[in-house]
């Protein structure tokens, strides 16, 4: 159970209320937003990000930054593409094991050059997220991992009536819950991220610990690219995870978590990955143009920025007075 | 039992550690760094190519990354104050698209260039009172506005490419005593903020603000002040380059400068900028522009493809801030 | 932890010694510290006691000495090992993790387990709940330690420290922040602890509280153990004196200067919950002290006359005209100059030169045009340290290459080159060694001699009592008492300090 009782379930019930308004708002001008088959798709656009997000929680809870993500998703999605074109015996669910085990390795490069070197993970992550993007395009030559090579059996996670990917999604957020609140070292994570100068004081191993949750993000940022083969059905060096790393820090921040680390729950990371998913896929229906999704995660992260500020002032302020009272 | 012993006084150290000789601080810096890269670059790319020791060919290459050299430029000014902007290269989409579209909308060139520069500038101003008025971190709300601003230029121009009139076309091959106009820009601006970096009390009083905030506050140095001058100087000139990139390409599509934020914050590295702020200079990013130019137009006659370019730029980036993290850590005692 | 004869004390210190680069802090310190006793240890600033009890926690390695626990010798090499040994230090300032909830503070870095192992809240929560019990406090174990105040915070690390069964408790200034009643609770905690047979460790500045309190205390001065004694045994006078190594009335001496009109005047200032209705002039040629407990809300006063984070009611006036300062650098053209508490934080440019520090307040002086004129730059500068005799190898080094007594003679040239009117200094000698202290008294003499009103904030009594012609105290936001030169003692000074119920509350 994560500290900041009242304040925070506050924000989780109010990031569902503003999923139910916003539903509301839509249904009543496209009544066809509220239906099961509605439910559906907004369930198929979210495993994705939803992944992504639970690893990069678990580094901005952390006090760090993962820009990577989406150039992760993106390399370790072509390896397992080009895995399954030239070794076309190798049974598909292999190609789980290349994806999180290609998406730990480059999130641990990342955790060592924070942690060895001590560079702030913004710059470090910026840095690699060119570096695996450009990664990307050496390793599969430019070109695109087509429809024909990736395995109908893992295309078909995505179809049927309760997606595969969708349960994956579910039980990766479910697994982050128990890691976050019920295990010792993910307690650890939210210590490191709430002090991080008192964290060696009590013990706990900042190193080891920043490499984890790099490693975890990268992980699952890897995880996150076979599902996207799966999702799409093919893999492209240039489409395949950009702009993913706006998306789920958007979803995350929306989520509640603070970018000043040591706050942040699960429930509240998956309702922001609804509410974007919502929002996403009422886009079409009012005709907005998909090129306006940019400008909106955009305005989306600012706006929840600012939410989070103006929560954190009321706070302060309402503990200086209880103290002056007192 | 009283146990009174007279109190000796300690040893009192050295009342200042002696200081390093004059030749290793001006030798021994960043910068150096830089210089020494870009001799090097130098000789490897004029080996690579015969081309590269044709003065003409160094200066119409630069040409490419002239405007992202110029907000560089400023760039390194902000880091140095202690914040950062990564927005700049949305920025310059985004201005370019509005004055493409005016242009298109209106036919008059005046109104075009106010509109484009304008909105850099509102655009400038929003980060300012975003990082500075409220008060929130610089790097994660640029990324948002960053985000917004290519997004908007996105609704704007949607996939299509807005032409630019013949007369405006081509600026980075008008030239002036020989010599391109964008690297001409790109000198008179270098000298013009090294000046004022270097020379004047508001160049000192952005070391001051990035060294340690709260000190210059209470020295009176008005820092919110300094800082939002900066994010709108910054709008400006982002202005400014998109529409000189526009000049350049022909026509403005809404993905102008995408990516261009890497190769800003690289040449600000490169040329020493520290990412905590306090230290940097023009000097630097001047060198680091050049260097930048020969290995990305090094890397392109290697017939190397973008991808692996990208891939050598985000490494280098690493690679130099472990290098100037290094160098200043161990001057400091 | 080793068995041990009844007598042997629980921590023997020989020899025990302490340089940072060249400067000796701490020197051929012997102590024996007994089972089951509160001892305090006292001193000025960086007479040496901080130090050696981050010695004795494990924060700082001894350079040369010896530490025996129960009698066996032993390397205190890491607060961890530290804890282990059953030794805690609650630091002034509580470290914790403050969006995490007070049991899980209890809990972090004590319990052993595997890195997956279950969290067991229910568990936790209970035993924090039992430990808040054992020490009296009402405390809500769920709730993030952010919402806790200082005293809050204080109680949980003794409950920390009781959890891991410590046999040692360091408490470092503790009262400092504490509300009268919180003070008591706190004692009654000590006393049962030591009646326990633990050892509690107690750095104070404030006697009263230490002769409350302690059974014996240590004296150190200029890094040497001066003294070790049953409390019983030393006057105040007896312990003032081994403190300060001369009786108080040679140590300085005052100039007399005549006092002119009113140049600052503030009235009915407030900031809610930091300081109410704070009312006082101070005139030409006059050092006016202010005293009070760490916390009493001085800096806060001082900052927001400077404009840093202005009162939200009440007036300033310089030089008889109302103003309304929101910003430094207005402060600073009204005549006003402010020297900071703490350099490293509000004070000095650490990387940039002592000339750039320098002249950081004065931009109009040495940039008439906007462009730096070098010259006039060097000459302000050289101009400074001459009169300061500030000791620097070059004008160009970076100021954090300065010793702590020449940075602050630094920090002070720049605010008298501003030529001010008014001059605040907050505790402008603090972390100075008694050289360069006498130095700085000087100054300040010879300033208010030249017809500059003085605001002097100080927590060291011999200081106020030395330089003032009067000295304001205040003691949780409020001003609590103006008294004149001739009434000043220490001890009318700390009970106006004290908050009032702490009077009777104090004695055991």
């Amino acid at each position: 159970m994560s500290a900041l009782g009242n304040l925070f379930l506050r924000r989780e019930a109010g990031i569902l209320v503003m999923i139910v308004l916003f539903s509301i708002a839509v249904g009543i001008a496209r009544p066809q937003f509220l239906t099961i088959n509605e439910f559906r798709i907004v369930l198929l656009l979210i495993p994705l990000i939803l992944i992504g997000a639970m690893g990069e929680m678990l580094v901005i809870v952390a006090r760090h930054v993962d820009l990577s993500i989406g150039s992760t998703q993106a390399l370790a999605a072509i390896i397992t593409g080009m895995m399954f074109k030239f070794l076309p015996g190798v049974p598909w669910p292999v190609g789980f094991i290349v994806a999180i085990g290609v998406g730990a390795g480059l999130g641990f490069a990342n955790g060592v050059l924070t942690t060895l070197f001590r560079l702030p993970s913004i710059i470090v992550t910026l840095g690699t997220l060119n570096l695996y993007r450009g990664l990307t395009f050496i390793v599969s030559n430019a070109r695109q991992v087509d429809r024909q090579y990736i395995p109908s059996d893992l295309k078909a996670m995505s179809t049927g009536a309760v997606p595969w990917i969708i349960v994956i999604a579910i039980a990766i957020a479910i697994l982050t819950y128990w890691f976050a609140d019920h295990t010792r070292v993910g307690r650890q994570v939210y210590a490191l991220g709430s002090n991080p100068v008192a964290a060696p004081l009590r013990g706990i191993r900042v190193n080891a610990v920043t490499l984890m949750v790099f490693s975890i993000s990268g992980a699952l940022a890897g995880l996150s690219g076979i599902m996207y083969a799966s999702r799409w059905g093919f893999v492209n060096p240039s489409n395949t995870g950009s702009g993913f790393e706006f998306q789920v820090i958007a979803a995350v921040v929306i989520g509640g978590v603070s970018i000043n680390g040591g706050v942040g729950s699960v429930l509240g990371v998956v309702f922001g990955v609804l509410l974007l998913g919502c929002v996403s896929a009422a886009l079409p229906l009012l005709g907005i143009p998909g090129t306006a999704q940019s400008a909106i995660y955009g305005a989306v992260i600012i706006i929840a920025l600012l939410i989070d500020r103006s929560v954190r002032q009321r706070g302060i302020r309402a503990l200086a007075m209880q103290r002056a009272r007192a | 039992m009283t146990d009174q012993t007279s109190a000796t006084p300690v040893v009192t150290a050295l009342d200042a550690a002696t200081p390093r000789p004059r030749w290793q601080v001006i030798l021994i810096r960043p910068e150096t760094m830089t210089l020494i890269l870009l001799v090097l670059a130098f000789v490897v790319s004029s080996l690579l190519s015969p081309y590269f020791l044709d003065i003409n060919y160094i200066l119409q290459s630069f040409t490419l990354t002239a405007e992202f050299s110029i907000v560089a430029l400023v760039m390194t000014m902000i880091i140095i104050a202690g914040e950062i902007d990564l927005s700049p290269a949305a920025n310059m989409a985004l201005s370019a698209c509005l004055f493409a579209w005016t242009f298109q909308a209106t036919g008059s060139m005046p109104l075009a260039l106010v509109v484009g520069i304008g909105a850099g500038v509102l655009m400038g101003v929003f980060n300012g009172l975003l990082v500075i008025g409220l008060q929130l971190p610089s790097i994660i709300v640029t990324i948002g506005t960053l985000t917004l601003y290519r997004g908007i230029a996105q609704i704007i121009a949607g996939d299509e490419s807005i032409r630019l009139p013949e007369y405006f076309i081509g600026f980075n091959t008008w030239l002036i005593a020989g010599i391109p106009a964008p690297d001409l820009l790109f000198v008179v601006l270098s000298i013009g903020l090294g000046l004022v970096l270097g020379t004047t009390i508001y160049g000192r009083q952005i070391y001051q603000t990035g060294t340690n905030e709260i000190a210059a506050q209470h020295a009176g140095i008005r820092t919110r002040r300094l800082k939002m001058g900066l994010f709108i100087t910054m709008g400006f000139v982002s202005a400014i380059a998109g529409i000189i990139t526009a000049s350049r390409l022909g026509s403005v599509r809404y993905d102008l400068g995408l990516g261009g934020e890497l190769q800003m914050v690289l040449m600000a590295m490169l040329g020493g900028t520290y990412i905590f702020g306090g230290r940097g200079s023009i000097l630097g990013t001047f060198l680091a522009a050049w260097l930048l130019s020969v290995i990305s137009t090094g890397m392109t006659t290697a017939n190397l493809l973008p991808a692996t370019q990208l891939c050598v730029l985000g490494v280098l980036l690493i690679i130099s801030i472990i290098a100037t993290n290094f160098i200043y850590s161990r001057t400091q005692r | 932890m080793p068995a041990a004869a009844a007598d042997t004390p629980l921590i023997s210190a020989r020899g025990i010694s302490k340089s940072f680069a060249a400067i000796e802090v701490l020197r051929d310190v012997d102590l024996d510290l007994r089972r089951g006793e509160i001892h305090a240890l006292l001193g000025e600033n960086g007479a040496g006691k901080s130090t050696f009890a981050k010695i004795l926690a494990g924060v700082h390695r001894p350079t040369r000495g010896t530490l025996s626990l129960n009698g066996e010798q032993v390397d205190i090499n890491s607060p961890i090992t530290a804890q282990k040994l059953g030794i805690t230090l609650i630091h002034q300032e509580p470290i914790s993790f403050p969006d995490l909830s007070v049991a899980e503070n209890l809990v972090l870095g004590r319990t052993r387990g595997a890195a997956l192992g279950r969290v067991r809240w229910a568990e936790m929560t209970r035993e924090a709940r039992q430990l808040m019990d054992l020490l009296g406090v009402r405390i809500d174990v769920t709730k993030p330690m952010r919402g806790l105040s200082i005293a809050d915070q204080q109680m949980v690390e003794i409950a920390r420290a009781l959890a891991s069964d410590s046999r040692l408790i360091i408490m470092d200034e503790p009262t400092a922040p504490l509300t009268p009643k919180e003070v008591e609770t706190l004692f009654g905690i000590a006393r049962r602890l030591r009646d326990e047979g633990r050892t509690i460790v107690f750095i104070s500045h404030r006697l009263e509280e230490v002769r409350a309190l302690c059974d014996r205390v240590t004296i150190f001065r200029d890094g040497n153990k001066v003294a070790t004694e049953e409390i019983g045994n030393l006057t105040d006078g007896d312990i003032i004196r081994l403190m300060i190594g001369r009786p108080l009335r040679e140590y300085m001496k005052k100039q007399g200067t005549s006092i002119g009109e009113v140049a600052l005047m503030v009235d009915g200032l407030t900031l809610p919950g930091v300081f109410h209705d704070i009312s006082f002039e101070v005139r030409k040629g006059e050092i006016v002290g202010l005293g009070g407990l760490v916390g009493a809300g001085r800096t806060d006063v001082a900052r927001a006359i400077f404009g840093v984070v202005p009162a939200t009611s009440g007036t300033v006036t310089i030089d008889g005209k109302a103003v309304s300062i929101t910003d430094p650098s207005q402060a600073i053209d009204l005549g006003l100059a402010f020297v900071p508490e703490d350099r490293a934080i509000a004070g000095i440019f650490r990387t940039l030169s002592v000339e750039e520090n320098i002249t950081a307040a004065v931009p109009r002086r040495i940039a008439p045009g906007r462009i730096i004129r070098r010259a006039i730059e060097k000459a302000l500068a050289q101009e400074s340290v001459r009169k300061l005799r500030i000791r620097l190898a070059s004008l160009r080094q970076p100021i954090g290459e300065l010793s702590g007594g020449n940075q602050q003679k630094a920090i002070l040239a720049r605010w008298l080159l501003t030529d001010p009117s008014v001059l605040i200094l907050d505790e402008p000698t603090r972390g100075i060694d008694i050289g360069v202290k006498a130095e700085f008294y000087d100054m300040i003499g010879e300033l208010a001699a030249g017809g500059r009103a003085i605001l002097l904030i100080s927590s060291e009594l011999p200081e106020l009592l030395a330089l003032c012609d009067r000295v304001l105290v205040m003691s949780e936001g409020r001003l609590t008492a103006n008294i004149a030169r001739a009434d000043a003692t220490q001890e009318s000074i700390m009970s106006a300090a004290v908050p009032r119920s702490a009077r009777q509350a104090v004695a055991a």
